[in-house]
């Protein structure tokens, strides 16, 4: 089941880079459409960041009492001030061990 | 030295920047790959067969989940719908080039590799052989994505559990839309998503990465008819 899934992905992932540049022998796709497609990591990202966030083991929702969100919220504010890939991840995982294994 | 090589050099040497956050991104996925189960082989097997981040993200995350093989193959699709941006983008630098440079050179249409060979290819108009240069940008970042997932596997196996690096997935995914969402509108889109996320969560087969990835894409749509839309 793994190769076949693992495979399937492969072979869709290449499809979407390969598609345009077997077809096309020019630009071809509407301002429109590629306005759209500007908004696919905005659209996508979010809704497996949002669980990962908000969501216990269990699926169930907790805002308080979930050192989760604090150190979400902290590597946003990092990463919305450094722009830096790096800075956002270690920090929020930084703030994550603190609250865990500290407070 | 022959003027491909050259090409193909510089292609190298222009990616290198953007190299800095992929690899820690290697390294989470590698981790991740093995948290989540998936078994060294298929963690290493999957930066090769697939070679996109962020949706090998998404497919581990999902792998937990246990979600199908429709799940999982749609999902990743989303994530990497992106590409077909980039795809019909660099075609037009492409017509003259044989079948099988296209699909090498697809294979390497990463992220990273379309933004400083895209920029190569407006700056050299006439240049037959500047293909080479997409070749020398994907290529490095494919070799170093997969030492950084190797190194990932390593660290996976002997990282603690209690450390929750499976947290890494939302903060790297975070890392990667942080500047966007400094946007109202893509704010708003990226809201929308997350919230349907949550609400969705626990429809069947872990649909809900693909019903909120919908929602998001058709408030992006309302949006480019107005004013919220800027270039």
């Amino acid at each position: 089941m793994i190769w076949t899934t693992l495979i399937l992905a492969g072979l869709v992932t290449f499809f979407t880079r390969f598609s345009m540049i077997a077809l096309l022998k020019k630009d071809y796709f509407s301002p429109r459409v590629k306005i759209v497609l500007s908004y696919v990591p905005s659209a996508v990202f979010p809704a497996i960041i949002f669980p990962a966030v908000f969501l216990n083991s269990t699926g169930q929702l907790v805002f308080l009492d979930n050192p989760k969100v604090l150190a979400a919220m902290v590597a946003v504010l990092v990463g919305y001030l450094t722009e830096s890939v790096i800075a956002t991840i270690l920090t929020g995982l930084g703030v994550l061990w603190l609250l865990i294994f500290f407070i | 030295m022959n003027i491909q090589y050259k090409i193909f050099s510089k292609g190298c040497l222009d990616v290198i920047p953007l190299l800095i956050p992929v690899v820690p991104f290697g390294i989470i996925f590698g981790v991740i790959g093995i948290e989540s189960g998936l078994g060294s082989t298929v963690t290493f097997l999957m930066s090769i067969i697939i070679f996109a981040g962020s949706s090998q993200l998404a497919f581990a995350q999902l792998f937990t989940g246990e979600a199908t093989t429709p799940v999982i193959v749609s999902s990743v699709a989303i994530v990497n719908s992106r590409h077909f941006l980039y795809s019909a983008v660099i075609a037009q630098y492409l017509t003259k080039v044989k079948l099988f440079w296209k699909i090498v050179l697809s294979y390497f249409l990463t992220d990273q590799a379309f933004i400083v060979s895209q920029k190569y290819f407006k700056q050299q108009p006439k240049n037959k052989d500047r293909h080479y240069h997409l070749l020398g940008s994907g290529f490095t970042l494919w070799f170093v994505w997969q030492l950084s997932t190797i190194a990932g596997i390593v660290l996976g196996e002997v990282i603690p559990k209690q450390l929750n690096l499976a947290f890494a997935v939302p903060l790297t995914f975070i890392s990667l839309i942080i500047v966007d969402i400094k946007k109202i509108d893509h704010l708003i889109v990226a809201i929308t998503s997350g919230v349907f996320a949550i609400i969705f969560f626990n429809l069947p087969l872990r649909t809900y990465i693909i019903v909120a990835a919908a929602a998001g894409i058709l408030v992006a749509y309302g949006l480019s008819h107005t004013k919220l839309y800027r270039k």
